[in-house]
């Protein structure tokens, strides 16, 4: 399909017993592209990133990365590879002090780095993320936001090409989020594509180059975010559901 | 004609000792699959029960089914009692499911320490055995014990009411709910902390009911022997799939065939061999049971 | 931190010196017994520690370890020189842990324990039905010039290793892994970790030690059969030795090891002949033992579920002058 694509999508389905999760997705993820998933509460986001991920393997249908095929591979091939990801919900590793879990992501995967040059790396992503100031306090102690902020910089420790966004923007106020995207735009300025799952209608369109829209699983529109957000079957798909 | 005969002798043989065993796999799949505590200290449960028949068979010269008329309900109060007051306290503070499954390992782990220290000093230490209907029955061209006929009648009848009560009552509703998603249940207005320890509670005295089954026909049985039975229960427990009840009765009856099959064709020595090699086999190939989906 | 790593190695240099001078001093042999036993359970649950502190997984497979270090040496002590074959028992226990890990450590901790508890049951059936149906031997008698003496030296040896290789792993990227594997999977196979892989290598370290010892308790104890080495009693002894002291310290164990072995040492002792209380004859060693197994793993789960340490931990935070410790 397309020439740069860097991560290609081909039918993939999900199936968790009779419910189908995610039915018959097919897309491409260009260098440098940030792709908004979007779709109301249930309509298959998540599973589609633990797919590519590696967290769950499709029941049907193929993922490549360049030529070569993840979909087979488990999470920790993948991860190697250079893909890095954020939880919907925060997954941080309570017993490891605030770098440690920064560091967690930058020795074993697509960046292998061990020590004081670890420690160091870390260190820096944390400023980056704006957490600087808290390299020296208990996990325990930081606000969820904070938390989803050390948990960016584990994922951005691996050096990722791709990097898999679930909801990271979600919970943030006005200021807050104006940073996240700027911060996200950064991330993309350095070449690296980024795929955002997201519910706030203003990152998206600040953000997204294209988007993909799910519901029940399936894709119903795919395109620049002004059109999708347009869409009538978009429209009628976030209507029917959510009684906003 | 030979093989066909030792052919049919190891099939009756094996499914006389599979019924068996399926009472001690009911009971922990009760336990582990639907109260969610991998209980270790089962085969310490099911010795207790045939510790008690012993004594009622030779104090008391009486029918060691007899036994079973306090067996049973001793047995269950015992195990509610330890659901209440020692498990659901491990329950409760757990924070995570491989949390609870640590805990209530080491802690069936003690019981079953402390249940054999008690059993020694009660029984003493010394292999216990007595003989019940040993005259032989006729069955297809060969002699079987009438104790094991009867033993397998009696897991039959009690594996067939468990059944009953597991679909057809509410309770047994419950139960099956519970085992699927406690939480859910919990949404459904299920009294989960009622029917954990309702199910516990019955799996022990299914347990014990299987101890006395198995005391009137396996002699030299001791007080420290009950971890070769925890183990057996809780190989048909993963072969069966955790928490479906027929997937456990299969297991036993596979179990007790390829037991009885090693011990006729290659040596006695073999049977644990035999055990450990299927438990090999449903770890590799079918780890989620027999019947079980594979999940992701 | 590096100053009290540097106190870490004083003291654990300073003990084990003291230790290694113990068989020189004259009549010391009742000394030396508690001693060895002691060294020897502190190889035993060190080396369980290094596996199942980090994975949260409980092996009871020691025994099995122990069982096949002893069968390596009572099978070859009169073609091959002891060194080697303590080598070749520790590889024979890597091997088997290598094969059981590989068989269970992808599935959830409870089939690891189910499969580990028969497993010194299953390997003692088999040597026995070898040792009766093919070489049609009773039992054998190991002897070596392996001295009582040089029997505890190896065992202090083997301890010291013990500590150096949990010190090593501990600062490796393993151990790491390991303790990210530990807090979150997910999060572990996210991040390139190969978890199965991680938890069989230290699986297989603990099981190169277990079978260590059994090589060097079968020159002392001279007998060789299977039913004194295949012993479950053990791996239950070292668990909770392990738990009691508190696995999430190197050290932890060894504040299990001792007490344990000490009350153990007592009930022996003591508790030969049935005791008379309150008018009724009760208790034998062996059901006051296998009550004391039980009281432990309660006390364990119920009381100190961190170990002899994490009470002491909690308490020297709180006597802190700062309350909390942080990292400096
Ligand atoms: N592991 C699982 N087992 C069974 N069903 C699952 C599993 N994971 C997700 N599902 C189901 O798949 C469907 C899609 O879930 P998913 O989490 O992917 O939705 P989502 O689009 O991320 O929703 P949200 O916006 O609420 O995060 C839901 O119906 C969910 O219940
Ligand atoms: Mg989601």
């Amino acid at each position: 399909m397309a020439e740069n694509a860097l991560l290609e999508v081909q039918g993939v389905s999900k199936h968790f017993g009779g419910l189908v999760a995610v039915d018959q997705i097919s897309f491409t993820l260009r260098h440098n592209e940030v792709l908004g998933l979007i779709g109301p509460n249930g309509s298959g986001k998540t599973t589609m990133i633990n797919l590519i991920s590696g967290a769950l393997r499709p029941t049907m249908g193929d993922i490549f990365m360049g030529d070569r095929l993840i979909s087979e591979r488990p999470a920790r091939f993948i991860a190697r590879l250079g893909i890095a990801r954020t939880f919907q919900l925060v997954r941080l590793l309570p017993s490891l002090s605030v770098l440690e879990n920064v560091m967690a992501g930058a020795v074993f995967g697509h960046k292998r780095l061990w020590g004081r040059e670890a420690r160091k790396y870390a260190a820096r992503l944390l400023e980056r993320v704006g957490m600087g100031h808290a390299i020296g306090m208990p996990l325990l102690a930081l606000t969820y936001i904070d938390q989803k902020r050390v948990e960016l910089a584990r994922a951005l420790a691996a050096d990722p090409d791709i990097l898999l966004l679930d909801e990271w923007l979600a919970g943030l106020n006005a200021t807050e989020l104006k940073l996240g995207i700027d911060l996200v735009q950064t991330l993309r300025q350095e070449g690296r594509a980024i795929i955002v799952v997201e519910h706030v209608m203003d990152a998206i369109r600040s953000l997204c180059d294209r988007c993909i829209v799910m519901n029940s699983g399936a894709m119903i529109a795919e395109g620049s975010p002004g059109q999708v957000l347009a869409d009538p079957a978009v429209i009628h798909a976030y209507l029917g559901d959510s009684h906003a | 004609m030979d093989v066909l005969i030792t052919g049919i002798y190891i099939l009756i043989t094996g499914s006389l000792l599979g019924a068996t065993y399926s009472l001690i796999a009911m009971g922990l799949a009760l336990q582990y699959g639907v109260a969610r505590i991998m209980n270790l200290a089962n085969g310490e449960m099911f010795i207790a029960g045939a510790l008690v028949a012993f004594w009622v068979v030779t104090s008391h010269q009486l029918s060691p089914y007899v036994s079973l008329v306090f067996v049973v309900p001793g047995a269950f109060g015992i195990n509610w009692l330890i659901y209440r007051y020692l498990l659901r306290p491990l329950v409760r503070r757990a924070k995570h499911r491989g949390q609870l499954e640590v805990d209530s390992i080491l802690a069936t782990f003690g019981m079953g320490f402390i249940l054999v220290g008690v059993l020694r000093e009660v029984f003493g230490g010394e292999l216990f055995s007595y003989s019940y209907l040993l005259e032989p029955i006729k069955i297809l061209n060969n002699n079987f014990a009438l104790n094991r006929v009867i033993g397998c009648l009696v897991s039959a009848l009690v594996c067939g009411l468990l059944y009953l009560g597991f679909y057809k009552t509410r309770a047994g509703m419950a139960m099956r709910a519970v085992a699927v998603d406690p939480a859910a249940a919990g949404l459904v207005a299920i009294d989960v902390p009622k029917i954990s320890a309702l199910s516990f509670a019955l799996g022990g005295a299914v347990t014990a009911a299987g101890g006395v089954v198995i005391s009137t026909f396996l002699t030299d049985m001791d007080p420290s022997g009950g971890v070769v039975f925890t183990l057996k229960a809780l190989i048909v427990v993963i072969m069966g799939g955790v928490g479906d009840v027929r997937g456990a009765i299969v297991a036993s009856f596979i179990l007790g065939l390829t037991e009885t099959l090693v011990a006729t064709l290659v040596d006695p020595g073999f049977i644990l061999a035999a055990a450990y090699f299927l438990f090999v086999l449903v770890l590799l190939f079918r780890p989620q049971g027999l019947f079980g989906r594979r999940r992701a | 931190m590096t100053r009290n790593e540097g106190i870490g190695w004083m003291l654990a240099v300073a003990g084990f010196g003291a230790m290694a001078f113990l068989p020189l001093l004259e009549d010391a042999d009742y000394l030396m017994g508690l001693a060895l036993n002691i060294t020897m359970f502190t190889v035993l649950a060190t080396s369980w520690a290094l596996f199942s502190g980090p994975t949260h997984y409980i092996s009871l497979a020691t025994a099995a370890f122990y069982g096949v270090g002893a069968t390596v040496v009572a099978m070859g002590f009169e073609v091959l020189p002891f060194p080697v074959l303590l080598g070749l028992a520790g590889l024979a226990g890597g091997v088997l842990a290598a094969l059981v890990g590989l068989a269970t450590l992808r599935l959830s901790g409870v089939y690891f324990v189910i499969f580990t508890l028969g497993l010194a049951e299953l390997i003692r059936q088999l040597v026995s039905w070898v040792q009766s149906n093919i070489v049609e031997v009773g039992s054998i008698q190991v002897f070596t010039d392996n001295s009582d003496n040089w029997i505890y030296w190896e065992l202090l040896a083997l301890a010291a290793l013990v500590f150096l290789v949990g010190w090593l792993i501990e600062r490796s990227r393993l151990g790491f892994a390991m303790r990210i594997i530990g807090n979150d999977e997910v999060v572990a196979s996210h991040s390139g970790i190969h978890s199965a892989g991680s938890k069989v290598i230290l699986f297989v370290i603990s099981g190169f030690f277990a079978a260590a010892v059994g090589a060097v308790m079968v020159t002392k104890i001279i007998n060789f059969d299977p039913d004194t080495f295949y012993l479950p009693i053990i791996s239950f002894q070292v668990v909770i030795m392990a738990l009691l002291g508190g696995v999430h310290r190197l050290w932890g164990p060894l504040l299990g090891v001792i007490p344990f072995t000490l009350l153990w040492e007592v009930i022996e002792n003591r508790f030969q002949q049935p005791m008379e209380m309150f008018g009724v004859e009760i208790v034998s060693a062996g059901s006051l033992k296998v009550i004391l197994l039980g009281v432990c793993f309660m006390l364990i789960v119920y009381y100190i579920p961190r170990g002899v340490v994490g009470r002491v931990e909690t308490l020297a935070r709180r006597l802190a002058p700062g309350g909390g410790a942080s990292h400096g």
